[in-house]
């Protein structure tokens, strides 16, 4: 297989507890640290371990967003990814919109395989592969815990409900990536440096022919409703008792 | 006015919990009906339990010559035929529901709604965003169908006790063949199951060991409880991945939790938000499992956990 197109999101952070504004407009994120998400970031590990086993030839990292996502798209490169593509756009992208951004690259790139999270931790909407695999037409192997390549199929380990499922699909094929399917490599200082000879394409989204207009409105962001304080008991016996009191046991 | 198709979810024999929860969101707007779409192969056992589903109007089974299995590349096509004339297209928010919903709405045109947890109106919803920890309004435009997953924590199934009709169509969608289902691997228990049972016993990184969770087993099987479990103790290899609890893995609402072990990272607090009464066993106070926990006991699991299983088979 010659390319891999890994789909990165620019989130905020998975380490920062995040704030919903008191007028109900939405959540704070200005200054708060912001990363690549992180099932985006497993999505790239798994598209290095290809190319390192000798089963791809390149890797191109893409992403959607202001210009600030070039920084995400230099830790891609810095991390392994040859080449990185921001198709500039400002505001609220729905999934929908991105599988149709990424569609136009997939159609330019002609990838053998794309890589991308299952959700993304900011929107938490878990749809953009299933949405850009039906738009391509071609399979979707969802919430992959293992992945392995041989004769131009894929076999996927799926972590579902029920436990594991293995598919096989054929390629090209869209992959979305769950939190097992391994661990991302820390960046060097080395790589750093090297990241920022490698090319990084900037498209703004209006040179591209596709319809990104929203179609949910958000009109209210409230933080969520919050458990009563409970109480402390200190021993095995009055812990029961509270159990008995609310006919629990 | 609105008409409601809801996808089933079911494992060829047995229809499962999630579809009457769906029902149960699809009932709580003003419609003119709600119909249960059953694809894939399926005994007729399945379309039997979505017709006994209580306000269900209508359930169709869908057959198509594909034994590829539940694999939402086939059955997109075939749900988004059936959705000519629905204003609604509802499956659950689990595993199947969210692989297979999106791509569903994206041969539809539209946009996909992820984890409905309230209805406001035919086409205003509230979800939660960043792990739960921000819920949004959101609302949908009134000229296209509204494809979503109901987020199956935040309602009850419908009862059992409908009497709607089955009929039977077959897809005209021409279907896929570049997918197919290999095998599911699931280590059996005969333990109730984690998504819909009534209590939960879950443990952490803080029992160490697979081994150790034998006392978790044991506790669970006292209150004939389903067994769950953290990140932390699925990645550490403790039990296997179906036993996961939190943003990305199940999100339950048990009458009763108990976290043993658990510090409480808010991913996992995510998926047991809903749950009746959260109790606590922690041997570290600062846990912030304790700042949720309606009922906390501070102490060392390996002995706290034999002791209450002791304590409940005697009472």
């Amino acid at each position: 297989m010659q390319k891999i197109m890994v789909c990165i999101k620019r989130v905020v952070d998975y380490n920062v507890r995040i704030r919903v504004k008191p007028d109900g407009s939405g959540v704070a994120t200005e200054g708060v640290k912001m990363s690549i998400n992180p099932f985006d970031e497993i999505a790239l590990e798994e598209a290095l371990r290809i190319k390192e086993r000798g089963e791809a030839d390149e890797i191109v990292a893409v992403s959607i967003g202001t210009s600030d996502a070039q920084q995400q798209l230099r830790t891609a490169l810095a991390m392994g990814a040859d080449r990185a593509i921001l198709v500039e756009a400002e505001g609220e992208i729905e999934p929908l919109s991105a599988a149709r951004i990424f569609l136009d690259l997939v159609q330019q790139e002609q990838p053998g395989l794309v890589i991308l999270g299952k959700q993304a931790i900011d929107d938490d909407c878990n749809q953009t592969g299933q949405m850009l695999a039906a738009l391509w037409d071609r399979p979707q192997a969802t919430f992959a815990s293992e992945l392995s390549l041989s004769d131009g199929k894929a076999t996927v380990t799926r972590e579902v409900d029920a436990g594991l499922e293995v598919m096989e699909v054929e390629l090209p094929a869209v992959i979305t990536t769950d939190l097992r399917l391994n661990e991302p490599r820390y960046v060097k200082l080395p790589d750093i440096m090297k990241a920022k000879k490698k090319p990084l394409d900037v498209r703004p989204a209006a040179q591209l022919d596709v319809d990104l207009t929203p179609q949910f409105s958000v009109i209210q962001t409230d933080p969520p409703a919050q458990r009563e304080k409970g109480i402390m008991v200190s021993d095995v016996a009055a812990l029961v008792n509270a159990l008995q009191e609310k006919g629990l046991i | 006015m609105a008409r409601v198709l809801i996808v089933a979810e079911h494992n060829g024999s047995a229809l499962n919990p999630s579809t009457a929860k769906c029902v149960t969101c699809a009932r709580s707007f003003p419609s003119d009906g709600v119909d249960i779409g059953v694809f894939g192969a399926a005994d007729q056992a399945v379309a039997n339990a979505a017709a006994m589903v209580e306000g269900v109007d209508k359930v169709i089974q869908v057959s198509a010559d594909s034994s590829a299995g539940p694999v939402a590349a086939v059955l997109a096509p075939q749900v988004a035929e059936l959705a000519a004339g629905y204003s609604h297209v509802f499956g659950p928010s689990t595993t199947f529901g969210k692989d297979l919903m999106p791509r569903v709405a994206a041969l539809l045109g539209v946009g996909q709604l992820s984890d409905i947890m309230a209805v406001d109106g035919p086409h205003q919803f509230k979800r939660p965003i960043y792990a739960g920890n921000a819920i949004v309004t959101v609302t949908a435009p009134e000229d296209r169908p509204v494809v979503a997953t109901v987020r199956t924590a935040s309602y009850q199934a419908s009862e059992g006790t409908g009497s709607a009709s089955v009929e039977t169509t077959d897809a005209n969608a021409s279907l896929p063949t570049h997918s197919r289902f290999v095998e599911l691997r699931s280590a059996s228990s005969d333990r109730p199951d984690l998504q819909t049972a009534a209590k939960v016993i879950s443990g952490g990184r803080a029992l160490a060991s697979a081994e150790n969770f034998d006392i978790l087993y044991k506790l669970a099987d006292t209150l004939n409880a389903a067994v769950g479990a953290s990140r932390a103790a699925v990645d550490a290899g403790y039990v296997p991945n179906e036993l996961q609890v939190g943003q990305t893995g199940k999100i339950i609402a048990p009458d009763l939790y108990v976290a043993i072990g658990i510090s409480g990272a808010i991913q996992h607090l995510t998926g047991i938000k809903d749950a009746g009464t959260i109790v606590a066993i922690n041997k570290d106070e600062e846990a912030p499992i304790f700042e949720v926990a309606d009922i906390g006991l501070v102490g060392d699991l390996f002995k706290l956990v034999p002791e209450l299983t002791a304590a409940l088979e005697q009472s």
